[in-house]
């Protein structure tokens, strides 16, 4: 399935923050098609440093998408049954509008003039892509860390119009534990001279600082028994310590290369916007009360954790799950074993592909009935 | 369409059999078509996909276990994952018309605050367990002197998940303690339903308390 980037364009966008963006753009990929009476459409929804290229393989770069495991003909999210669609997120930077882009009033980068966006802003500016493909109601929404943050805004701004949802991996509300590391993320890239308050696109970006910030996050998707696992002690290319601090063990290779990857396909100040929007990530708006976030909601839910996620712990999930329960919604519950880490929605789909596929089976035959 | 009538639907094309398990024949025929039904230990959700083809019912389930809850969730039945002697207490008051506890009351860690609770959820609580009051346990016990191992209760002491042991006649006592309304009672020796001497010769009760 070779699968290519498309782009749609909007007017402007009213921000939670009180500004407007305008003019605003959106990337997104499809994959399978929509029936005619359209009702097999699924949002997928992207994690903090994913893209609109979920499934499939890019025409222009040759690489599959980031959840090219669970999206596809007979996989989980079936393209054979189902139209998938995944867009880039507000504030991104790989190719909706974000702090990279260019301002039509100055004719430069928006750089830290670009307004301060939320989760929320992300999910209407979603919402405007689903109206613009004519699709009045999703069967599902789904996706992980901040894509499950996506999905739950969702069935909350736009009960109506979600028939399930699947957030995994996530939270309700950003812990001060995720927001410590995302400030550490944040402090690494804006101690690096080259990030220059920001305006960095015309000279060297702040690649050390991004770097840094990368690795910081690298540790936070593992846990320790699959770095163990994975590195243990194992130095690399090397019989013994080279008593220096060059690279010694595998494990700082690791991290070193993907920290020096990620500086190549990512924006520092995306960074910086889209970790503020996870931080101020709150279903409640602060009041703390999740039943009455979820008054109004009326989907299915299937709300799924890892057991060995130490950045959203499974207590996240089931504080979601427990106030559902009480207020008598439809929900659906798995802990699933995995030594994974949080990284374990993206990799050890196995577990996860049975009850997503059992799910949206059983949420597309009552979609029919009705 | 209703919810209920919708659930029913959807399971057309996989029509769902129930398992040789005579107290689900009996919870099927208890139940009413159309009303809420919350099965504690739902395992893999085998009755309460029967009771949604056959009943129409709005179902729920809760399970400990991660592989059973994965396979009633892939069957299409809303299944939580969690502890049944602490779950219960997220439910508001009279949630559900049927709160069912099959073949689990022996192993939950505080039975009397789980059939309390399930009162409270539901309008009705369904609840079978197999008897150790069965001729078959006072033999073994009487003949070995070792703890009962029998068809009805065939693991070893040590690795067995029964961590309650009851026969009818303690039931009926707790009940009538505790002032549970009994609504019914079914008394089961393999798939026939019998009337005399059961807490002799009943291999399995049901109740309908409520």
């Amino acid at each position: 399935m070779i699968v290519e980037p498309q782009c749609a364009r909007f007017d402007s966008i009213a921000l939670e923050g009180g500004a407007t963006l305008s003019p605003v753009e959106i990337t997104y990929e499809t994959y399978g098609h929509l029936n005619s009476s359209r009702s097999n459409a699924i949002l997928i929804t992207h994690a903090f440093t994913g893209d609109a290229h979920a499934a499939g393989i890019s025409h222009e770069t040759g690489k599959p998408g980031w959840w090219d495991n669970m999206i596809g003909p007979g996989k989980a999210f079936d393209t054979d049954r189902y139209f998938v669609i995944c867009s880039n997120v507000l504030g991104g930077c790989q190719g909706t509008t974000g702090p990279s882009s260019m301002n039509p009033v100055t004719s430069r980068p928006y750089a830290l003039s670009f307004p301060v966006i939320t989760i929320r802003d992300m999910v209407r500016l979603q919402k405007m892509l689903i109206d613009s493909l004519g699709i009045g109601k999703l069967l599902c929404v789904s996706g992980g860390s901040m894509g499950g943050m996506q999905a739950l805004e969702w069935a909350v701004s736009y009960p109506d119009v979600v028939r399930c949802t699947i957030p995994i991996a996530t939270t309700w509300r950003h812990s001060a534990q995720q927001i410590a590391f995302n400030e550490v993320g944040r402090q690494a890239i804006m101690a690096d001279p080259d990030w220059s308050d920001g305006e960095y696109y015309d000279k060297k970006p702040p690649a050390r600082g991004l770097s840094v910030a990368r690795m910081v996050g690298h540790i936070t998707y593992m846990s320790d028994e699959s770095m163990r696992e994975k590195f243990g002690r194992k130095l690399r290319e090397k019989e013994k310590f080279g008593f220096d601090f060059g690279v010694d063990f595998e494990v700082e290779s690791y991290l070193r290369y993907r920290g020096s990857q990620f500086v190549s396909r990512f924006d520092a100040n995306s960074y910086l916007y889209i970790t503020k929007a996870e931080d101020y990530f709150d279903l409640t708006n602060g009041t703390g009360k999740l039943n009455e976030a979820f008054r109004t909601v009326d989907t299915r839910f299937l709300v799924i954790s890892f057991t060995s996620d130490w950045l959203y712990p499974s207590y996240q999930s089931q504080e979601i799950v427990r106030v559902l329960r009480r207020i008598n919604g439809d929900v659906a519950y798995c802990d699933l074993q995995s030594n994974y880490g949080h990284d374990a929605f993206l990799v050890d789909i196995a577990e996860q592909s049975e009850i997503v596929r059992g799910f949206l089976d059983s949420t597309a035959r009552l979609a029919q009935a009705a | 369409m209703g919810q209920a009538q919708a659930m029913a639907a959807i399971h057309h094309q996989q029509p769902v059999t129930l398992s040789e398990r005579p107290d689900f024949h009996v919870i099927g025929e208890i139940v009413e078509p159309g009303s809420r039904v919350l099965d504690l230990g739902c395992g893999e959700g085998e009755l309460l996909a029967w009771l949604v083809e056959n009943k129409r019912v709005l179902a729920r389930g809760v399970e400990i276990s991660s592989a059973q809850v994965r396979r009633a969730i892939a069957r299409g039945v809303s299944t939580y994952q969690g502890d049944i002697d602490e779950g219960l207490a997220d439910y508001p008051d009279k949630a559900f018309d049927y709160v069912i506890l099959s073949q689990t009351l022996h192993e939950t860690r505080a039975p009397l605050q789980v059939l309390r609770e399930m009162l409270r959820v539901g309008r009705r609580a369904i609840i079978s367990f197999p008897n150790f009051g069965h001729w078959s346990v006072r033999l073994a016990m009487l003949l070995n002197g070792q703890a009962p191992k029998t068809r009805l209760f065939p693991h070893n002491w040590y690795n067995s998940p029964n961590i309650r042991f009851l026969s009818i006649n303690d039931f009926e006592s707790l009940c009538r303690d505790q002032n549970f309304p009994i609504e019914r009672r079914f008394f089961l020796a393999g798939a026939r339903q019998i009337g005399t001497f059961p807490n002799l010769i009943a291999q399995t009760a049901v109740f309908l308390l409520g």
